[in-house]
């Protein structure tokens, strides 16, 4: 039988000898720092949520039925008379809002140690990118149950973009393709949705690990393992601080997996809306143009970015600058290597400026997600008794905003005046587990 | 730093957090909820659900349908005869295999209610169990509303009280009028008692509101028996992972 195999591989390196090297070069012969933490899990499961989206995904189009009509009714059919069909939808919807988490996760890593500096902009970028069609993919893959909530949350997100001055309405009218969302906007959602999302999707998810695998990972300490001694015991020419990823990586993150999926089988099996913020109340409702939710709010994951749109108030007769500034939130991401002037690149020997900032940054995001959820709106009557709550909620979540900008701003003036007092970064990585 | 101290620092530390974050956004939905009194349901309690499902049959199935549930699934879930069902539950005539329709015409229902009876196959998952089970014990007398009654919970509701001769007859003690405003109800007192003492009346609702969630759900049957093979089928595959991985491990210094 080995034989065989052997035979295979020498037939396919004879007609395309550069698969087996491929193999090689992101398996057996990339060689990782050693000493991952916790941090670095996310990214693997990212990669086993992605694909658990696509193989659930495929299997809920076989019985959903894209139209205004239908939806809903295929959604419950799904639900009730579909073999293993409840455990299909809530696999999808547990790991959409997952996705969520580790992404986030995934990204607070590279903040934390700096995996975004040089020589790894690159590998930043496109994992933005990912991250923005991930929220096109996330929002379009709301609207397709057809539910209450789907229908006004995407009436009101499309409806930001009629707040652009003069083709802002015909842009609505052309992405919805009628004058509410409607059956024509459910069948565009869909297609993007099933077909051309996944596909840029997939696309950017290998052009990152390439890149990542072009400069090597980041680690830790921040260290440049490349740039250490050579020669470990595997190979002369190798990083010494290197292990194979394959097989330590993959049976590392294994454990990983297995500590994912105890988690994502207790919601799926014993949670599975996860009191309203993983599948919301009002979506069990039938899409209903007469009949508005008691709050409009998007799924949690978009929440901070969804109160930033909401903080900022009109002026100059337009409604433009809350839209600006939420792509703006996301763009400031992007810019993030450009922003971080700093040679340093792991927390653990950055200026405490840097982390009280990070710790600032991260509390505004949960506190702007808050905003968004509508939690402030019944917190602070709760707490705080008679008072006007639009007036608190508002000062609030502008502080929060302020706050989340903020950081990016001072990421510069602090890194790029001197005024960040770095420790010595060690020669070698420290530990590892 | 001791290797335990850079454990709870790099690990405990996160995780206490990202805990404490899911729990503390959870204790905020939980207050979302609040006001109204714990339903209690539990739709292992096969009997309760059947208790319920005789309840929805004989008060509830001649206005409101369960579109998406099937009388064959009834008997299936609740450990009936599929004679059973078509003799005791099914009034509408349906095949055993179709699902709760009611046979009130939507046309003349908008004419009596102002509003056709909604179809209560995901009432629960949209509204939650409190809501339903403390909508089912909030009516009252109410001669200013069309159809004579009114609810707490749901105020100007446009349904009449079907289980009044099981409750007996509820009517609202009013708080002082401010001016300007409507009056508000202080409490509901039972006036007229009915068929049932007011704690079978509980359990009673509280067995139609367990029926109505099974029947939101059906799969929460499945759910609840397969999950607990499931997590601890992964209990133990990450154990074995765990292994795997520090045996493979040794020899990285």
């Amino acid at each position: 039988m080995a034989n065989v195999f052997t035979n295979i591989g020498d037939w396919v390196t004879e007609r395309a000898p550069n698969m087996m090297p491929a193999y090689r070069k992101h398996m057996t012969e990339y060689y990782a720092p050693k000493n991952f933490n916790l941090w670095y899990y996310f990214g693997s499961l990212a990669i086993l949520v992605l694909v658990n989206q696509i193989v659930t995904g495929i299997f809920l189009t076989m019985n959903f039925n894209p139209s205004a009509a239908g939806a809903f009714a295929s959604v419950e059919y799904i639900m009730r008379d579909v073999e293993w069909g409840w455990l299909i939808r809530y696999m999808h919807s547990t790991g959409a809002s997952l996705f969520f988490v580790v992404v986030f996760l995934h990204m607070f890593r590279g903040m934390m140690y700096g995996s975004y500096k040089k020589p790894r902009e690159l590998v930043w970028l496109l994992g933005m990118l990912i991250f923005l069609a991930l929220m096109a993919e996330a929002f379009m893959g709301y609207v397709l149950p057809w539910g209450n909530m789907s229908f006004w949350g995407a009436k009101v997100i499309i409806s930001l973009f009629g707040t652009i001055p003069y083709i802002g309405g015909t842009l609505v009218e052309w992405i919805m393709g009628d004058f509410l969302p409607a059956d024509a906007t459910l069948n565009r959602f869909f297609a993007l949705h099933v077909i051309a999302l996944p596909i840029v999707l997939l696309l950017l998810v290998v052009l990152h690990i390439a890149a990542l695998h072009e400069v090597g990972s980041n680690n830790p300490d921040g260290v440049e393992i490349k740039k250490g001694p050579k020669g470990n015991r595997w190979d002369a020419l190798k990083p010494a601080d290197g292990i194979p990823f394959h097989p330590y990586y993959t049976v590392k993150d294994l454990v990983g997996v297995g500590f994912f999926l105890l988690i994502a089988a207790f919601i799926i099996f014993f949670a599975p809306t996860f009191g309203g913020w993983f599948l919301e109340h009002d979506n069990f409702i039938p899409a209903n143009n007469l009949v508005t939710p008691s709050h409009i709010k998007p799924v949690w994951y978009f929440t901070p970015f969804y109160a930033i749109v909401r903080m900022i108030p009109s002026f100059l007769g337009s409604a433009v600058w809350g839209v600006l500034a939420m792509f703006g939130a996301i763009a400031v991401l992007f810019l993030l290597p450009w922003f971080d002037r700093g040679k340093v690149k792991s927390i653990r020997y950055r200026g405490t400026g840097y982390k009280v900032a990070l710790g600032l940054f991260v509390v505004s995001f949960f506190m702007l997600g808050a905003v968004g959820a509508g939690i402030t709106a019944e917190v602070i009557p709760e707490w705080f008794g008679n008072v006007d709550v639009t007036f608190w909620e508002n000062l609030f979540g502008r502080v929060m905003t302020l706050i989340y900008f903020g950081f990016f701003a001072f990421l510069w003036a602090y890194t790029h005046f001197g005024w960040e007092k770095t420790k010595p970064v060690p020669e070698r990585v420290t530990t590892h587990d | 730093m001791t290797k335990r101290q850079l454990l709870m620092k790099r690990y405990i530390f996160p995780l206490a957090l990202a805990f404490s974050l899911i729990v503390g956004s959870a204790s905020v939905q939980a207050s979302e909820e609040g006001g109204l009194p714990s339903a209690g349901t539990n739709v292992q309690d096969q009997a309760s659900l059947q208790r319920g499902a005789k309840l929805f049959f004989n008060y509830c199935v001649g206005c409101h349908s369960l579109k998406y549930m099937r009388y064959e699934r009834i008997a299936t879930d609740l450990g009936l005869s599929e004679q059973e069902v078509m003799q005791n539950l099914n009034f509408t005539g349906a095949k055993f295999g179709e699902t709760v329709v009611s046979h009130m015409p939507e046309d003349s229902a908008a004419k009596w209610f102002g509003k056709t009876p909604p179809d209560l196959s995901l009432e629960v998952r949209a509204k939650g169990a409190d809501w339903v089970y403390g909508y089912l014990n909030s009516f009252y007398l109410d001669p200013s509303r069309p159809v004579g009654w009114n609810n707490t919970v749901f105020p100007n509701a446009s349904m009449p009280f079907p289980l009044w001769e099981l409750q007996g007859l509820q009517t609202a003690e009013m708080k002082p009028a401010k001016p300007g405003a409507d009056p508000e109800v202080e409490k509901l007192v039972l006036s007229q008692p009915g068929k049932l003492t007011p704690a079978q009346f509980q359990q009673a609702t509280r067995d139609l509101t367990s029926f109505l969630e099974y029947a939101s759900e059906p799969a929460a049957l499945e759910r609840h028996h397969y999950g607990i093979w499931v997590l601890l089928f992964l209990a133990f595959f990450t154990l074995l992972t765990a292994m795997l991985k520090k045996e493979y491990w040794k020899d990285v210094h």
